[in-house]
C-alpha cells in the first residue's frame, strides 16, 4: 500500500474577484523509502497541493472541493484540527525554502530541536537533548556539543537548512514534505543538501514529497515526478521516463529551458572596453574593526561587445565588483578604465555623462522598481534626465522601449505590482536601455525568475545586447546559465579571482579545485552531458 | 518609430502621474469624501465667521445667563450669557488654525529634515539626529515659556511653537523610513542613471514613505488642538474674551453637571473634526498605496 494516496484533490481560493481553482483534480500517490518530486512554477498550485493536506492553507479564502488523501488508512481532508495537529510534526514533517525566517531568532538551535519532541512525545529534558545531539550529527554538523547552544544567526545558510532537517526528523516521521529546500542556497551547498535529503530517505526507508520549480534540481534523486502546471497535473511518471519520453509539451518546455549549450564563441575585436586594475572595494573601515575585503586585488579586461560571466557563492564578491564599476558602492583603491577614463575618479558632470553609458539590472524585479511609479514613468525617466527625448517626443520613446523588451503597449499606466516577475524584468530591461548605454551590469538578472521564464530574459537579453551592441558583465551562481550567455567567464572566491577563462576551457578542463567543485555541483548534471 | 499609432501615444500621455491616480481612487471612498467634505465646511465657516457669526463674540447678556438651546441661540449660551454658536464658530477659527498651520509647520521641516539625514546617511545624519534628541530633551513646556517672554503673546508665534515641537516625531518617523528604502535597489537604479540626490528623495524616496506619515500628520492635529487647550488653560495661549474648542471643552466640563450643552456642543464640533480627519487620513493612505485598484 502506498505511503500516501491523493485522489482527485480540489483546493480552490475565493476572493472578492471570483473563485481560483488552485488545485484541480490532483492524484498521486508517495511509496515509503522514494522521493516522489512536485514540479512546477509560481502559481502552478504544486505548494498548495501539499499544504492542503496538511490543512495549512487559510480558510478562508481556501476551500477544499473535494478528493480524499490516505495516509495511513486515515483521510487527512476529514481529520479534525486537533488530530491533524498531532499528525503534522510527527508523522508528516516539513522543511521550508527559507532557513532564516523558518528558526525563531530569540531560541538557542538546541531549544528548537527539543521543542517538538518535548511537545509531541513529552520526553523528559535530558533524553531529548540526546536525541537533538544524535541528530544534529546525522545531518552533517560538525561537533554538535559546542553548536548546539547557538542562536540561529550564528549558523550558515546551509547549515540552518540542515537544523531545519533535522527539526523535520526528530520525531521519526514516514512522510517529510519539503518545499523547495535548497532554492535560497548556494550552489554547492544546496548539492550537499541535496545528497543529505536523498541519503536520510533511504537510511531512514521515509517518503517524501519534494516541492521545486527547477526540473534540474530534483533530477539526480527524485524517484517520481509529477509536473504541474495551472493548478492542474500535466505529466506524470518515473524520473527515466519524464527526462527521456515526456510527452506534454509543457514538460518538454521545462526541460528544453535547462540551459545546457555553450556559447557559440562571437568574434570579438580585442580592443578592450573596460580594464579593471587592482580594484579593491572594503567595506565597515572603522577605526578598530577590520574591513571586510569583499573585492580584493582584481585586475581584468572586458573587450567591446563581449558578455563576462561572474561566477561565484554568495560572499564571493560578485556583486560587489558590478556596484564598483558603476561606482554603486566607493571603492577602496584601483582603476576602472572605461574607454581610457578613469571612473573612480569622476565627479559631478562627468559622472552623470558617465553613468548614462553604464547601466544595471538587478536581480529581484519586486525590489529594483518603484512600486510607485507607473511604467510610463518608470521609463521616461532617463530619456528625460539624459535628453534623449524631450517632453514631446517622450511618449514614443516609451513605447518604443516597451516594444523592444517585448512588452504589450496597452500596460503603460500599470503599476509595477501588476505585472509577473518576468514583466517586470523586461521594465527593467528596458530602464537599463533607455539611455542607450554601452556597457551593462546584469546582477544575477534571472535567478527570482521561472525557468522557462528565464530562458525567455536570457533570449531577450542576448538579442537586445546584439541590437544595441551592448557589452556586458553577467553576475550569476547558476554556472549552467552563465555558460549559456558568456563568452568569457571569471570564477570568483572570497574577493579574488581564482580562473578564468572561455565557457568551454572552463567546462572541460577546470584548473582550480574550486572550480572543479563548483561545476561538480551543478543540479542534474546528468542532463548535461 | 514611426508605427507608434496617435492613440497610443496619447494614451501613454495621459495622467500617469501617482497623483492623479490617487485622486481617482479617494473619490471612490464615500468615508474619505465625507471626511473631505466636513473638513472643508469647517474650514469656509471658519474663513467667513466675522460676516455670517449671530452675535459678536464678546457679545453677552448678563440677564439670561446659561440657558438651553432656543430660538435666539440655536446651540443656548453660557453662564455670561454668550451664544454658544458664536463661540463655537469663533473657537474653531483658533483651533483649526492651530491645528492645520502648526501640523503643516512640522510637516514641512520634519519630512524635509528626517529624508535628508535619513538619506546622507553617516555623520551629516549624526549631527542632524543628535540636533533632534537635543531639542526633545528639553522640556516642551520650558521652550514654550521661554518663547512667550521672549516674543511676547502672540497667536502666530503659538502655532510656530508648537509646530516646531512636532517636527521632531515626524523627522524620526521619516528617517527610518527612508533608510529602509535607500537600501532598496530601485533607488540604488536612480542612482546609476544619474539622477541627483534632491531628484530621488522628491521622486522616489517620499512617496513612499508617505503612508505612515500621513497616519501621523491625522493623529498630529487633533493632539495640536489640545495642546492649544492646554496652553490657553495655562494662560499661555489665547485669552478671553478670544476662545478656542479646546477652551470652550475645558470650561464646559466644569460645568457640565448644571449646564451639559457647554460641553456637549464644542466636544461634537472636535470630534466630527476628528472622525473626518481620521477618515480622510485612512483614504489618502489607502488611496496613495497603488497596489488598491484603480478602476
Amino acid at each position: 500500500m502506498a505511503l500516501l494516496e491523493v485522489n482527485n484533490l480540489g483546493v480552490s481560493f475565493v476572493t472578492r474577484n471570483g473563485t481560483n481553482r488552485a488545485v484541480d483534480d490532483v492524484s498521486f500517490t508517495v511509496e515509503s523509502g522514494q522521493i516522489t518530486a512536485i514540479i512546477g512554477e509560481s502559481g502552478s498550485g504544486k505548494s498548495v497541493a501539499c499544504y492542503s493536506l496538511l490543512g495549512l492553507i487559510p480558510k478562508p479564502p481556501g476551500r477544499i472541493d473535494g478528493g480524499q488523501a490516505l495516509f495511513g488508512g486515515r483521510d487527512l481532508l476529514q481529520l479534525p484540527e486537533a488530530e491533524l495537529r498531532k499528525v503534522r510534526g510527527r508523522d508528516i514533517a516539513m522543511v521550508f525554502q527559507d532557513p532564516m525566517t523558518c528558526l525563531n531568532p530569540y531560541m538557542t538551535v538546541g531549544k528548537q530541536l527539543m521543542e517538538p519532541l518535548r511537545y509531541h512525545q513529552k520526553t523528559p529534558a535530558a533524553q531529548a537533548r540526546r536525541r537533538a545531539l544524535e541528530l544534529l550529527q546525522e545531518v552533517g554538523i560538525r561537533d554538535p556539543e559546542s553548536t548546539i547552544d547557538n542562536y540561529p544567526h550564528q549558523f550558515s545558510g546551509g547549515m540552518r537548512q540542515r537544523v531545519m532537517i533535522a527539526m523535520a526528523l526528530i520525531n521519526e516521521p514516514q512522510l517529510l514534505i519539503a518545499d523547495e529546500p535548497t532554492t535560497a542556497l548556494d550552489v554547492t551547498i544546496q548539492a550537499q543538501i541535496l545528497q543529505l535529503i536523498a541519503g536520510l530517505q533511504r537510511k531512514r526507508d521515509i517518503g517524501v514529497i519534494f516541492i521545486s520549480h527547477d526540473l534540474a534540481v530534483v533530477a539526480d534523486i527524485a524517484d517520481q515526478i509529477v509536473v504541474m502546471q495551472e493548478g492542474k497535473i500535466v505529466e506524470s511518471g518515473d524520473r527515466a521516463g519524464i527526462f527521456q519520453h515526456a510527452r506534454h509539451p509543457y514538460t518538454q518546455k521545462l526541460l528544453a529551458a535547462i540551459p545546457a549549450d555553450s556559447k557559440a564563441s562571437a568574434t570579438l575585436s580585442p580592443e578592450p572596453l573596460i580594464q579593471v586594475r587592482h580594484l579593491a572595494t572594503w567595506f565597515g573601515q572603522g577605526r578598530k574593526q577590520e574591513p571586510v575585503k569583499a573585492v580584493n586585488d582584481v585586475s581584468f579586461d572586458i573587450r567591446r561587445g563581449e558578455v563576462l560571466g561572474v561566477v561565484g557563492e554568495s560572499g564571493s564578491g560578485k556583486s560587489t565588483i558590478g556596484r564598483s564599476l558603476l561606482r554603486l558602492v566607493p571603492v577602496t583603491s584601483g582603476q576602472v578604465l572605461f574607454d581610457d577614463t578613469d571612473v573612480t575618479q569622476l565627479k559631478g558632470r562627468a559622472l552623470k555623462d558617465m553613468r548614462r553609458r553604464m547601466q544595471i539590472i538587478f536581480q529581484d524585479p519586486f525590489a529594483s522598481l518603484n512600486p510607485r511609479m507607473t511604467v510610463y514613468d518608470t521609463l521616461a525617466e532617463p530619456l528625460l534626465l539624459h535628453g534623449i527625448e524631450n517632453r514631446s517626443s517622450v511618449a514614443r520613446g516609451v513605447l518604443k522601449l516597451m516594444d523592444d523588451v517585448g512588452l504589450a503597449r496597452n500596460f503603460v499606466r500599470k503599476y509595477p505590482h501588476e505585472f509577473s516577475g518576468g514583466q517586470r524584468q523586461r521594465i527593467a530591461i528596458g530602464r537599463a536601455l533607455a539611455t542607450h548605454p554601452e556597457f551593462v551590469v546584469a546582477d544575477e538578472p534571472v535567478s527570482a525568475l521561472d525557468v522557462t521564464i528565464q530562458a525567455q530574459i536570457l533570449d531577450l537579453m542576448l538579442a537586445l545586447g546584439r541590437e544595441y551592441g551592448l557589452t556586458m558583465l553577467f553576475i550569476s551562481h547558476d554556472l549552467a546559465v552563465v555558460r549559456h550567455i558568456a563568452d568569457r567567464i571569471l570564477v570568483l572566491y572570497q574577493g579574488e579571482i581564482v580562473e578564468q577563462g572561455s565557457g568551454q576551457d572552463l567546462f572541460e578542463n577546470p584548473q582550480q579545485t574550486y572550480t572543479r567543485e563548483l561545476l561538480q555541483s551543478i543540479p542534474g548534471r546528468s542532463l548535461l552531458q | 518609430m514611426s508605427d507608434a499609432s496617435i492613440t497610443d501615444i496619447a494614451q501613454a500621455e495621459q495622467g500617469t502621474s501617482l497623483w492623479h491616480d490617487a485622486w481617482l481612487r479617494l473619490r471612490r471612498n464615500r468615508l474619505a469624501l465625507f471626511g473631505l467634505g466636513v473638513l472643508v465646511l469647517f474650514i469656509t465657516i471658519a474663513l467667513i465667521t466675522p460676516w455670517i457669526a449671530p452675535y459678536g463674540y464678546a457679545e453677552q447678556n448678563l440677564d439670561l445667563g446659561a440657558s438651553g438651546p432656543s430660538a435666539a441661540h440655536w446651540l443656548g449660551t453660557d453662564i455670561f450669557g454668550r451664544d454658544l454658536l458664536t463661540q463655537i464658530m469663533y473657537g474653531g477659527r483658533v483651533s483649526l488654525a492651530v491645528g492645520f498651520i502648526a501640523t503643516a509647520v512640522a510637516l514641512l521641516i520634519g519630512v524635509t529634515w528626517g529624508a535628508v539625514a535619513g538619506y546622507a546617511g553617516g555623520r551629516v545624519d549624526a549631527v542632524m539626529m543628535r540636533l533632534v534628541d537635543i531639542l526633545y530633551a528639553l522640556p516642551f513646556m520650558i521652550f514654550i515659556v521661554l518663547l512667550m517672554v521672549v516674543f511676547g503673546r502672540n497667536l502666530l508665534l503659538l502655532f510656530l511653537a508648537i509646530g516646531a515641537v512636532e517636527w521632531l516625531t515626524m523627522a524620526r518617523i521619516m528617517r527610518s523610513q527612508v533608510q529602509t528604502l535607500r537600501q532598496q535597489e530601485f533607488v540604488e537604479a536612480a542612482v546609476s542613471l544619474g539622477l541627483s540626490p534632491t531628484t530621488i528623495i522628491r521622486r522616489h524616496v517620499i512617496p513612499n514613505a508617505l503612508g505612515p506619515i500621513i497616519v501621523y500628520t491625522t493623529l498630529t492635529i487633533p493632539s495640536v488642538m489640545l495642546l492649544e487647550a492646554f496652553l490657553s488653560f495655562l494662560g499661555l495661549g489665547i485669552q478671553p474674551p478670544q476662545t478656542s474648542w479646546g477652551l470652550l471643552i475645558s470650561y464646559g466640563a466644569e460645568t457640565m453637571e448644571e449646564y451639559p450643552w457647554l460641553l456637549l456642543f464644542p466636544g461634537l464640533a472636535l470630534t466630527l473634526t476628528l472622525f473626518s480627519l481620521n477618515f480622510l487620513g485612512d483614504g489618502l493612505r489607502d488611496a496613495l498605496d497603488v497596489r488598491g485598484s484603480r478602476d
